[in-house]
């Protein structure tokens, strides 16, 4: 397993999650970690991001939303959440928590900090 | 440094105060706020669309956490203020909590009066004030059941029309002759009376509670008069009473409410009172508008202004869908008093003006109440009407030669400082400037930026005048609706194009289209996905990443990211094969619920995502295929036991069902399609609130069509009688296929027959034999495409990727 360590932060660790065409374009999968379920999604454009699978709303699975741009809509009420900020769309208030995330010609690494208890 | 600010209570006109407050001086304060109950401010005067089910409490919040957090607001919910030691200047809450305060406002609010006749503390018995109220009362609604309404003021009114919504029977219980007798005037309230039962609520007049009947829980209540009235809920909504107890302990002057001067200063000058605890010179109030009016003068005199509340004079509308109702006012009649009263029995409306001295001083309008704003207008401002007097009570748009039909012209002729939006106390000038200098076009963004229209909404269509009138054909509320934020191009337009300029995949749709996104929305992209599988079912690839959840995992969400799994049952008919396959799923993969739906079929609730494609290759095996009960299609033929079985049945309703599912089933349609078929006119199928039913009779088949019976409740058109099975599928089929071409994404059979007449299907359906046979045949070649079952495809390995996760990690091996 290939692990690279950021620099910047002792603490995080890059896990290999597999590769980018594992993932549906306008898609997402889910990657269960100890510190909870994370959705790594893929726009129509082949960027990636990584954010907690759970709405602040009522806990919908954002990893089986709409993906539109970089937004992701919540299968239960609708919400609208930005990929790379975290924060709900529109009138909505609330914030979803996001994850660094690397893609290195495809195959992804998610950051994680190993020290955080869950 | 910041003075300390304390707040007792956490309602609306403490929560506007703070609004204005840090609008004008943030940083002056540092605000502490104490609230009884455990929650933000959300907007009580929406409790009532809450219990009737129309709004969520998620859509009433007011301030959210964030905006607490934003200024710094210490928040303690769930802390209910016990004392104030005013010589400490410091208050004290029950679970211990000290805080000392520059500035100290009471904003306590009311408590419900609870009538204190024998059995008013059974269980059951419920005042109707807060959203704990309204949570137990849908606890119990759910059980259905009886309800009685203690009250037929404006509350107990709208909590009797809410439990009915629930699904409860309901009575009002009122002491006096007529209900609402305080806003209206007896004919008014004979009409809303007549309204409310037609909704089957049984209303009671005259009617004196002796008491309340049960042993531990309610069971019953008995009236002076003898008689009983069994109940398994009483809401008691006789009235308020300020919330005045914790001012009196500190001493402070009180008489109903806590006393305060023109300021909202109580007899102690650090502490002020505000909201429906405070007494105004005489006056209590309940309504919203007169509280946010003397919030806005507490922001001003703590931040160092002058300003004065003089008391308000109040205008009320009941909140019971279809039912328009304005009064303002005083409308009793007296001398040197004279009345104009207008009535039309046809279309059941009734107005009536109270003048005195060419002065509006009441007004009572029921039915029709679009000149209730402008009448309140001049009501407040004691306009003189002499002039006016002969055409008064034709409304605004016949004053100035009765030319004007112009719906705007009301609201064009009304002065910049007349209010529009009551609640929030919004003038018609500050609208219309917001929207010039803001650049508004919307009627969200004006909702936004004015806060107009905001809290109850009964001012949006005065609100959509007043931008029509500012922004001029910028401006149509009438124009299409785009599908969504991302075009202009309403639902019609966009399937037309489609067609006309044969764009097959959804970007060439955005591309031609010019949509105003790269890659649409949730709302847009499942509309074209539609669009295109119903018009190339050939050539167009579906495109999943465009489809809900539960098209594309072929199981319905829950609310906690499991999923239901409900397969075909063909008519509803099944076996004990059928039930020993579902039983060993349910067991294998311990399925924590099985329920019987409402359409003869079985669903299996709380199956894990990753479970699925094992629980469809299980019941693959015993012959089961989805039964869509997810998808926007076709989902079940509801029948009855028909000629087989039962000895009225006049056709074979069971294999007439099974032969239209097997032949329907795999189709995308606009919204859901469920079918009924019975086999007689006692209809135990229910087919004639279905989106298409049949009743069998002795001479054939009668067709139905457009029924509803969910959010709307319909009953079904009658498209016409067909003689044989085949006729009925021929015509069932091609007015499935007419709906699928010309329908809206999400629109039910019902609202789409409703937007393009019942005429319309009839013509092309019944009497067209060469366009039936068209949308026939249209329909059979898209089955070939769609009638795959999508559950034995998945459950040999297609879109593996939506049922597993990417990856796994566990931090002690990834991090050797």
């Amino acid at each position: 397993m290939s692990r690279l360590v950021d620099p910047a932060s002792l603490t995080a660790g890059y896990f290999a999650i597999g590769h980018i065409d594992d993932i549906p374009r306008r898609g997402a999968r889910c990657v269960q970690t100890p510190q909870g379920r994370i959705a790594v999604f893929r726009t129509m454009d082949d960027e990636v991001f990584a954010v907690e699978d759970q709405c602040p709303h009522k806990g919908g699975p954002l990893s089986v939303g709409i993906v539109h741009g970089a937004a992701v809509t919540c299968p239960l009420h609708n919400w609208v959440f930005s990929l790379e900020t975290g924060k709900a769309q529109g009138a909505d208030e609330g914030a979803i928590k996001t994850y660094p995330i690397r893609n290195e010609d495809g195959a992804l690494f998610l950051a994680l900090d190993v020290f955080a208890a869950k | 440094m910041a003075k300390k600010l304390v707040i007792v209570g956490n309602g609306m006109a403490p929560g506007r105060m703070l609004e204005e407050l840090f609008e004008t001086a943030p940083g002056l304060y540092e605000v502490t706020i104490f609230n009884a109950e455990p929650r933000v401010n959300y907007d009580r005067i929406m409790l009532s669309p809450v219990l009737s089910g129309e709004k969520a409490y998620e859509d009433i919040v007011i301030h959210t956490e964030d905006w607490y957090a934003e200024r710094g607001i210490t928040l303690h919910k769930g802390a209910k203020v016990t004392g104030i030691d005013r010589a400490a200047k410091t208050v004290t809450a029950a679970n211990g909590i000290t805080a000392p305060y520059d500035v100290l406002v009471i904003a306590t609010g009311s408590s419900p009066i609870i009538l204190p006749v024998p059995g008013h503390q059974l269980n059951g018995v419920l005042p109707y004030r807060d959203l704990d109220d309204v949570e137990q009362m849908l606890a119990i609604a759910e059980g259905r059941g009886h309800a009685v309404v203690i009250g037929g003021g404006l509350l107990g009114l709208e909590a009797a029309y809410g439990l009915k919504r629930q699904g409860m029977s309901v009575t009002v219980l009122h002491l006096m002759p007529t209900i609402m007798e305080r806003q209206l005037d007896p004919a008014a309230a004979y009409l809303l009376e007549k309204a409310l039962t037609e909704r089957g609520i049984e209303i009671i007049t005259k009617a004196n509670t002796r008491r309340i009947l049960g042993t531990e829980k309610v069971e019953g209540v008995e009236l002076e008069d003898g008689r009983t009235i069994v109940a398994d809920m009483v809401v008691m909504a006789v009235g308020i009473r300020p919330a005045a107890a914790l001012a009196k302990e500190a001493g402070l002057t009180v008489n109903r409410g806590i006393v305060v001067d023109d300021g909202m200063a109580t007899s102690d000058p650090a502490i002020f009172a505000l909201g429906e605890c405070a007494e105004h010179r005489g006056q209590c109030y309940g309504l919203v508008a007169p509280l946010y009016e003397s919030a806005r003068v507490l922001a001003e005199r703590l931040t160092g202004g002058a300003a004065e509340y003089l008391g308000s004079v109040t205008n009320t509308k009941l909140k019971v869908t279809g039912v328009n109702l304005f009064s303002a006012g005083d409308f009793a009649e007296g001398e040197g008093r004279e009345e104009i009263v207008l009535r039309d029995a046809a279309r059941g409306t009734y107005k009536r003006l109270v003048l005195k001295e060419n002065r509006i001083i009441g007004a009572v309008l029921y039915g029709e109440v679009a000149d209730g704003p402008w009448y309140f207008d001049m009501l407040k401002r004691g306009t003189d009407v002499a002039e006016l007097r002969e055409t008064l009570i034709f409304g605004q748009a016949y004053q100035g030669g009765g030319a004007t039909l112009d719906p705007r012209a009301a609201v064009a002729n009304l002065p910049d400082d007349a209010e529009i939006c009551g609640c929030n106390g919004v003038c018609k000038g500050k609208i219309a400037a917001t929207i010039t200098a803001k650049g508004l076009t919307t009627l969200d963004e004006v909702r936004a930026h004015t806060k107009a229209s905001a809290s109850c909404g009964n001012c949006t269509g005065l609100v959509e005048q007043v931008m029509s009138l500012t922004l001029g054909d910028k401006y149509n509320p009438t124009a299409v609706t785009p599908v969504c934020g991302c075009t202009h191009l309403g639902h019609d337009e966009v399937r037309l194009l489609i067609k006309a300029k044969g764009l097959k995949t959804i970007p060439a749709v955005m591309q031609e289209l010019e949509w105003k996104t790269s890659c649409g929305c949730a709302k847009c992209r499942p509309a074209l996905n539609y669009y295109l599988v119903c018009d190339y079912p050939d050539e167009y690839a579906d495109d999943y990443q465009s489809r809900f959840v539960n098209e594309r995992l072929h199981a319905n969400i829950q609310k906690d990211g499991t999923y239901s799994v409900v397969p075909r049952m063909w008519g509803g008919v099944t076996s004990s094969d059928e039930l020993r396959a579902i039983a060993d799923v349910v067991d294998k993969f311990a399925i924590p619920m099985v329920k019987v739906t409402g359409g003869q079929r079985i669903d299996m609730l709380g199956a894990k995502k990753e479970d699925l494609p094992a629980v469809w290759s299980d019941l693959g095996k015993a012959g089961f295929v989805s039964g869509q009960a997810y998808a926007k299609g076709l989902r079940t033929v509801k029948t009855c036991v028909g000629s087989d079985w039962c000895r009225f049945g006049t056709q074979d309703s069971t294999g007439l069902g099974i032969r239209l599912e097997k032949f329907m089933w795999g189709s995308w349609t606009p919204a859901k399609v469920k079918l009924g078929v019975s086999g007689c006119p006692r209809n135990c199928a229910e087919a004639t609130c279905k989106d298409i039913g049949i009743i069998c009779v002795d001479s054939g088949y009668e067709i139905h069509f457009a029924g509803a019976a969910g959010l709307d409740i319909k009953g079904t058109e009658i498209l016409g009688t067909v003689k044989t099975e085949d006729e009925a599928l021929e015509h069932v089929v091609a007015l499935t296929q007419m709906y699928r071409e010309q329908a809206r994404y999400l629109e039910r059979i019902y609202k789409w027959v409703k937007r393009i007449g019942v005429e319309q299907v009839r013509l092309q359906i019944m009497d067209d034999a060469e366009k039936r046979s068209g949308f026939f045949e249209r329909f059979v070649f898209s089955q070939q495409f769609a009638q795959v079952d999508p559950w034995s495809e998945r459950a040999s390995g297609k879109d593996k990727h939506e049922f597993k996760p990417m990856a796994v990690i566990d931090f002690p091996q990834a991090a050797e």
